[in-house]
């Protein structure tokens, strides 16, 4: 069935036109180490990496395809020289003209049509062969106005099989791929994670006892996450949705003999499918009011919202469906509960999978389905909305819960949410490349603090435990110490770092109190929300690395210290401890001091260091004038879309005024963690926290840490309150009723019509009917019995009867005639 | 008014004869009355013959004597069965049909 | 061949398994290894002609009948022998024929207590024919009788190779089925007299519904009297009670053919009776379908949380995901049923799968309590993976076969036939959603419980052997489908997606 034909469509890169081999080598990768794993020397690690190689080799070689796509559809339109190779293969529709001409078939062809002619003379095109290569429309549109400068309007490259996926009532749907420049931006960041973390996991789960099926499910997980990202429908993309939750779920719950980890797991499950029952309310809104109840496609669900035909509150509802999934899966306020807990999965899992890619799945939704959220929303002109206002909360209670945690991973996956929030935050107030650039910065310097908490801890007795096992370790492990100050550098918002410029495009574009230009609205809210958040987030990310890398090491008189390879299994700590279950043979020894780790460990390091840094000239601002044109606002430029499908939004400038805020801010904010952090170290240079610290008093303070160590009680009323209500109580009643009321009905009737049929038997039956029966018996020989008296054998006797007999009967005779 | 004489004349015989078949212990005596109730039947069948002026009376009275001799001749011999048996003829002691 | 096939094809899937059960009756008892063997060769023989009958299905026309044999049978009544099959019988057929031999092959070394597999494989080949017949049968006596001749073999299972309480969990069974099917033959007998129908031809009386314009009322009475007899063998809530206690108290021979075909009678019997004949008395009763199937589905799911025992919880599972199969059937459109169909083939073979496993576990731990056992994947890993594959199936993971029954049930719900309440619909279709959740949260509650984590002390160092290669043979085809349909689910949508427009026709959409 696989397409021989892939020549039709010669404007757009081969590597774009068949990017089902992005999910498919990792998926094939995942069937060889499933079955062939354990033969192989490396025990599957090999086959893996390999797989992952080859992906990331070819998506940036699709990066590459694409900047000359997007390049070549410029120089069109510059010429104003008309997408004539488009016109070519412009056979409108032959895919769904085979179908016998229903009339839902030739309202879509004549709609596709219609549509497209009316906004331009882009043309549809569907190769004859297996597979259809679809170029979206090529024409500029009035929009996306920067400086006067009409943009190109690139088409994006949609590939479809020709043979059905599933058909019903005449209408078939059909798998393919949607690539366009978010696109080719995902594949780039998920396959360079997903290969570092490969490569990080050879060293990291060495030893581990599932050591084989971990590397089947990363790849699994990176085949799955491509698929999302390459998704042209929406049933596609449900399913890839939740293939990454099945990941998500095996890789957290890997050490699955402890409870607490098989509980991470569950929640995690549990809690992304309340978010996916918003998912499949969402789409089947969409598939009913923009699919017109004929297409899950996604590219043509995008237009037909953003063209503006389809009813507000149906993009609304549809929205706000989205939207829950979103709060699941990217840890948004308040279903975000999960993710902190997901940590109890090995490091890499949380790097590659709850920190750079699956969890900014939701973020990817709201961006490949921008039209559904900007016209339901109505960002545009808003100063507030349920996108924005979620994101914006998030932010701020995960910054606040990242204070209270003595688990490294822990900080980081509060932080993780934080961000999540920003970027939520970002496509809330209509900032959509602020909030991408925002995801692919975030993905590598979090990916590089997780990965480095991963080697600290494996220094450190296998602990993440901050306050006890860790300080002091900038002595011990300088490449780790190095580049997690990158990464905290980054996440801090430094300047001179990516994630100063990436988080800056979003608190400009919130566009609040009108401090930046061209913003979609005036967000005041958000942007003070944003800007208290940058100052929490410098706090806690500066005490998470004083507790880490500054001071004495506190490790040498841990309880932890001194564990055997297996001792950890038994700890009720919860600490996520790799060592009860990895029987690190090349680790035992190790009573002494932490030590640096392997090469496997640190390369990764570096890379995501160096990438954490240099992903800030990826979107110079604007008006940098000193930067030539051809270097500025590239992501921008190449990542967005340009086209019908993609509302019309404007692009905020950079301010100066905000972005000296929000330094100013984070100084002051990393200011004083170091400042209480030098007090701590003066008072006793083992100490963590002030002994009389403002948290130990009453008052105010205490009861706000007790409300963030509770986690805004947040998981005491979904597990204690919902969940136990629901497995308890409700489940209960609800089986009471089945036992007692519905079978009681059942078991009632039955002895009811026991006590009935007995009824019948003794009275009715033995009783009436046989009485009859046994009574005329009876009352015959009764009868008899009376009778035979007469019967006395006198001849006489008899005569006189007779005679008398004889004489009445002459009687009778006589008197009735 | 001379039939009536006849009728009347029968009507005495005959109960005579019922009289003597409830009455009489004695089997031959029983039996004797039978014929006295059957000749009383004659005597009538004769009357109203005569009286019709048809011989049908007189054939069946015919036939009556023939069948009353008849039954006699059964009779006795039963009686005579009865009194080789039981020494006795009493018809009180002849209960056999008793149920 | 071909001729063959058309003439005599059906018939001889239909009763070969009966011929096989009269050669068995013929051998002794002791002869353990031939019956097994007459057994397995006969449902293999029956499926090499339902494959020959496959190859030889015309798929353009599988909205028509096809095989058709339509012979005198009991002139008296005017029931007549018609057999056919069409789009929508044939994934149950195959269903069917794929799931008996799978069972004989499980059931090779387990049969279960009192042993005696003469009576035990005679008893399911009689099954076989009266599942086969009830999915061929074109005419409603002919029907009737089938779906009878399923009753009696299930009930000797149950009550003699059955768990503790077979005697009542049999009877309960039997009686309720029954009660059930009272109330069937008497709506098709009104359906006959009503129409003046010649024969029970279920075509033709479709025909005359429409023709004589049957009363609406009558229709809805009619129609109700169906909704009793096949609602109760779906089962519908609240007519489901039968169905744990069956479950729970069947070998798991019988709990995994209760589960794959026999509770497919009763939906089977909706799609093919009573939507098409009774299109205005199903308007009328839809959203009381609907209504109880989306308790069904919440329902079904807390009763699944209460349970403690692994069979009774994946056997209250049963209640939720045919609350699915109604909805689905309930919408009255073209998803609707086609999510209908594909939805009972989905959880015929994956419930199956889920009581294949949990006899197995029985075997080895001789408990099903779920506060018992745990560690699976410890003691016995493929077992405990595959509990887990078959888990995430069941709860609906796309890209499994389970999502395809559920996800069109719940679109279709959306947007009802018209004539019914969108507003009503769509509130089932919240609730539908909801159930996800839910069927999500037993499951892997379940596998958690009873995979994850490390074994009980009193199992702690028992030696568990993994699945057996007669497992292996009867469990790797149905794990196979699972994800084979889950990938392409064209392959049921293909057959059925005509058919069922001419019912969704039928219906007026």
């Amino acid at each position: 069935m696989l397409a021989a034909e892939a020549g039709a469509a010669a404007s757009a890169g081969w590597f774009l036109e068949n990017a089902w081999l992005f999910p498919a080598v990792p998926f094939v990768s995942f069937l060889l180490i499933l079955f062939f794993g354990r033969k192989m020397p490396k025990q599957g690690a090999e086959i893996g990496i390999t797989a992952l190689a080859i992906v990331f080799a070819g998506a940036l070689i699709a990066g590459a395809q694409w900047i000359s796509h997007v390049n070549a559809a410029e120089s069109a339109h510059g010429t104003e020289e008309t997408h004539s190779t488009d016109e070519t293969h412009g056979t409108e529709e032959e895919g769904h003209s085979t179908e016998p001409g229903t009339t839902e078939d030739g309202t879509h062809s004549e709609e596709g049509t219609s549509t497209e002619e009316s906004h331009d003379e882009g043309a549809l095109a569907v190769s004859g062969g297996g597979r259809s290569v679809v170029l979206g429309p090529s024409l500029a549109l009035p929009m996306a106005e920067e400086g006067g400068e009409a943009h190109a309007s690139v088409p994006p490259v949609i590939s479809e099989w020709k043979s059905d996926w599933w058909t019903v009532g005449g209408i078939d749907f059909q798998v393919g791929t949607f690539v366009d420049g978010q696109a080719v931006m995902m594949l780039f960041v998920v396959g360079l994670i997903s290969l570092l973390v490969h490569i990080y996991s050879t060293d990291y789960v060495h030893g581990d006892i599932r050591y084989t099926h971990f590397f089947a499910f990363l790849s699994l997980f990176t085949a799955s996450m491509l698929l999302l990202v390459l998704a042209n429908n929406l049933v596609m993309f449900i399913t890839a949705w939740e293939l990454v939750g099945v990941c998500s779920f095996a890789l957290i719950g890997h050490w699955w003999e402890e409870q607490n980890n098989s509980n991470a797991a569950l929640k995690a499950f549990l809690t992304n499918r309340v978010g996916d029952m918003g998912l499949l309310i969402g789409m089947i809104t969409l598939f009913f009011t923009a699919g017109q109840g004929r297409t899950f496609n996604i590219y043509e669900i995008n237009v037909a919202a953003a063209s503006g035909t389809v009813s507000d509150t149906a993009l609304t509802v549809a929205a706000l469906c989205l939207l829950a999934a979103v709060m699941s899966k990217s840890g948004q306020f308040f279903l975000h509960t999960w993710l902190p807990d997901a940590m109890a999965g090995p490091t890499p899992v949380s790097a590659l999978i709850h920190a750079a890619t699956m969890v900014v799945a939701g973020v990817y939704m709201i961006a490949r389905m921008y039209p559904v959220f900007f016209e339901g929303m109505s960002i545009a002109g808003g100063s507030i909305n349920a996108v924005a206002l979620i994101g914006a909360i998030t932010t701020m209670v995960g910054g606040s819960l990242a204070f209270v945690q003595r688990d490294i991973k822990k900080v980081l996956a509060y932080s993780t949410v934080s961000q999540l929030g920003y970027m939520v935050m970002a496509l809330g107030v209509g900032a959509w490349t602020a909030a991408m650039f925002h995801l692919m910065t975030h993905a590598f310097f979090k990916a590089c603090l997780f990965l480095g908490s991963g080697s600290v801890s494996h220094a450190c007795n296998h602990s993440f435990d901050m306050k006890t096992d860790m300080g002091g370790l900038r002595k011990y492990m300088p490449k780790t110490h190095a580049t997690f100050l990158v990464g905290t550098l980054a996440l801090a918002g430094f300047p001179l770092m990516s994630g100063f410029w990436s988080k800056d495009e979003i608190l400009a574009g919130t566009g609040g109190f009108g401090l930046s230009e061209g913003a979609n609205g005036r967000y005041s809210l958000m942007l003070v929300m944003g800007l208290i958040t940058g100052g929490m987030t410098a706090a806690y990310m500066t005490r998470c690395y004083w507790l880490t890398f500054m001071g004495e090491w506190r490790g040498a008189n841990s309880p932890n210290a001194h564990h055997g390879a297996h001792a950890a299994a038994h700890d009720d700590h919860d600490a996520h401890a790799p060592a009860g279950h990895d029987a690190h043979d090349a680790h035992d020894a190790h009573g002494g001091l932490p030590h640096e780790s392997g090469p496997r460990i640190t390369t990764p390091l570096l890379i995501l260091a160096v990438l954490a840094f240099v992903a800030m000239f990826a979107n110079i601002p604007g008006q940098f004038g000193f930067v030539p044109e051809g270097w500025r606002l590239r992501f921008e430029h190449y990542i967005e879309p340009k086209g019908e499908y993609f509302p019309a939004i404007s692009h905020a400038e950079f301010s100066p005024v905000i972005a000296i805020l929000s330094l100013i801010a984070a100084a002051v904010a990393s200011g004083l963690a170091v400042a209480y952090y030098r007090k701590v170290e003066a008072q006793d240079p083992m100490g963590t926290e002030l002994v009389d610290g403002p948290t130990s008093k009453a008052g105010l303070p205490k009861v706000a840490y007790n409300v963030l160590a509770n986690k805004f009680y947040l998981d005491w009323l979904y597990t204690d309150v919902i969940v136990g209500f629901v497995k308890g109580p409700l489940a209960r009643a609800a089986n009471w009723f089945n036992q007692n009321v519905l079978d009681g009905i059942v078991n009632g009737t039955a002895t009811v019509s026991k006590r009935i049929a007995g009824f019948t038997y003794t009275v009715l039956d033995q009783q009436v009917v046989d009485g009859v029966v046994r009574g005329s018996g009876i009352g015959a020989s009764e009868t008899g019995g009376l009778l035979r008296r007469m019967q006395n054998g006198r001849v006489q006797g008899y005569a006189a009867l007779m005679f008398a007999a004889a004489a009445v009967l002459a009687g009778v005779f006589v008197l009735a005639i | 008014m001379w039939l009536n004489q006849f009728l009347i004349l029968g009507a005495l015989l005959f109960c005579i004869g019922v009289y003597g078949v409830l009455a009489r212990r004695n089997g031959v005596m029983v039996l004797m009355s039978i014929e006295l109730i059957l000749n009383a039947v004659n005597i009538n069948l004769v009357a109203f013959g005569a009286f019709h002026a048809t011989p049908a009376g007189q054939v069946f009275a015919l036939f009556v004597i023939a069948v009353a001799a008849a039954e006699v001749g059964v009779g006795l011999a039963l009686v005579l069965l009865i009194y080789r048996n039981r020494s006795s003829i009493d018809l009180e002691s002849v209960d056999l049909l008793k149920g | 061949m071909k001729d063959f096939l058309n003439d005599w094809g059906l018939t001889t899937m239909v009763f070969l398994p009966l011929v096989g059960a009269v050669v068995m009756m013929l051998i002794p008892k002791a002869e353990e290894e031939l019956h097994k063997f007459i057994a397995l060769l006969t449902t293999l023989v029956v499926g090499v002609v339902g494959v020959f009958l496959t190859a030889n299905f015309d798929w353009d026309r599988s909205k028509d009948l096809q095989f058709v044999v339509d012979k005198g049978w009991i002139d008296v009544i005017h029931s007549r022998y018609t057999v056919g099959v069409d789009g929508i019988a044939m994934p149950l057929i195959l269903l069917t024929l794929l799931v008996v031999p799978l069972i004989i092959i499980y059931s090779w070394n387990h049969f279960p207590e009192p042993h005696n597999p003469k009576a035990f494989l005679i008893l399911m080949l009689v099954l076989d024919t009266g599942m086969i017949g009830s999915f061929v049968a074109q005419d409603l006596i002919l029907f009737f009788v089938f779906f009878e001749v399923v009753l009696l073999p299930m009930y000797f299972m149950i009550g003699v190779w059955g768990g503790e309480q077979r005697q009542y969990a049999s009877i309960k069974f039997f009686l309720y089925t029954l009660f059930g099917s009272a109330f069937m033959i008497v709506a098709f007998l009104a359906l006959f007299f009503v129409t003046g129908a010649e024969t029970f031809n279920m075509v033709d009386l479709a025909r005359l519904v429409r023709e004589n314009d049957v009363a609406r009322n009558t229709q809805i009475l009619i129609f109700g009297g169906m909704f009793m007899g096949f609602g109760i063998k779906v089962p519908m809530f609240p007519f489901h009670t039968w169905l744990p206690d069956a479950h729970t108290q069947a070998p798991t021979q019988g709990s995994v053919i209760l589960a794959a075909v026999l509770l497919k009678l009763g939906t089977y019997g909706f799609v093919r009776i009573a939507l098409p004949m009774l299109p205005e008395g199903a308007m009328w009763w839809a959203p009381i379908i609907g209504g109880l199937a989306c308790i069904g589905i919440i329902y079904g799911a807390l009763g699944c949380l209460a349970q403690t025992d692994m069979k009774r919880l994946i056997a209250f599972s049963s209640v939720a995901h045919m609350g699915y199969v109604m909805l689905g059937i309930a919408t009255l459109t073209d998803f609707g049923i086609n999510a209908a169909i594909f939805g009972m083939v989905a959880h015929g073979l994956i419930t199956g799968m889920l009581f294949f496993i949990a006899g197995s576990v029985k075997e080895r731990f001789h408990t099903l309590e779920i506060a018992r056992l745990g560690g699976l994947l410890k003691q016995a890993p493929y077992m405990g993976w595959m509990l887990g594959f078959t888990s995430m199936a069941s709860l609906g993971l796309p890209g499994l076969a389970g999502f395809w029954g559920e996800f069109p049930a719940i679109l279709s719900a959306y947007n009802p036939a018209e004539g019914l309440n969108v507003g009503l619909f769509r509130f089932y279709m919240f609730i539908a959603a909801l159930g996800t959740v839910l069927a999500a949260a037993y499951l892997l509650w379940l596998f958690q419980r009873t995979a994850f984590g490390t074994p009980k002390e009193e199992f702690a160092h028992e030696h568990v052997h993994d699945a057996h290669l007669t497992e292996w043979i009867a469990w790797l085809p149905m794990l196979v489908l699972i994800v084979v349909l889950g990938f392409l689910p064209v392959l049921i949508f293909g057959m059925t997606s005509d058919a069922v427009q001419v019912v969704a026709q039928a219906l007026g959409r």
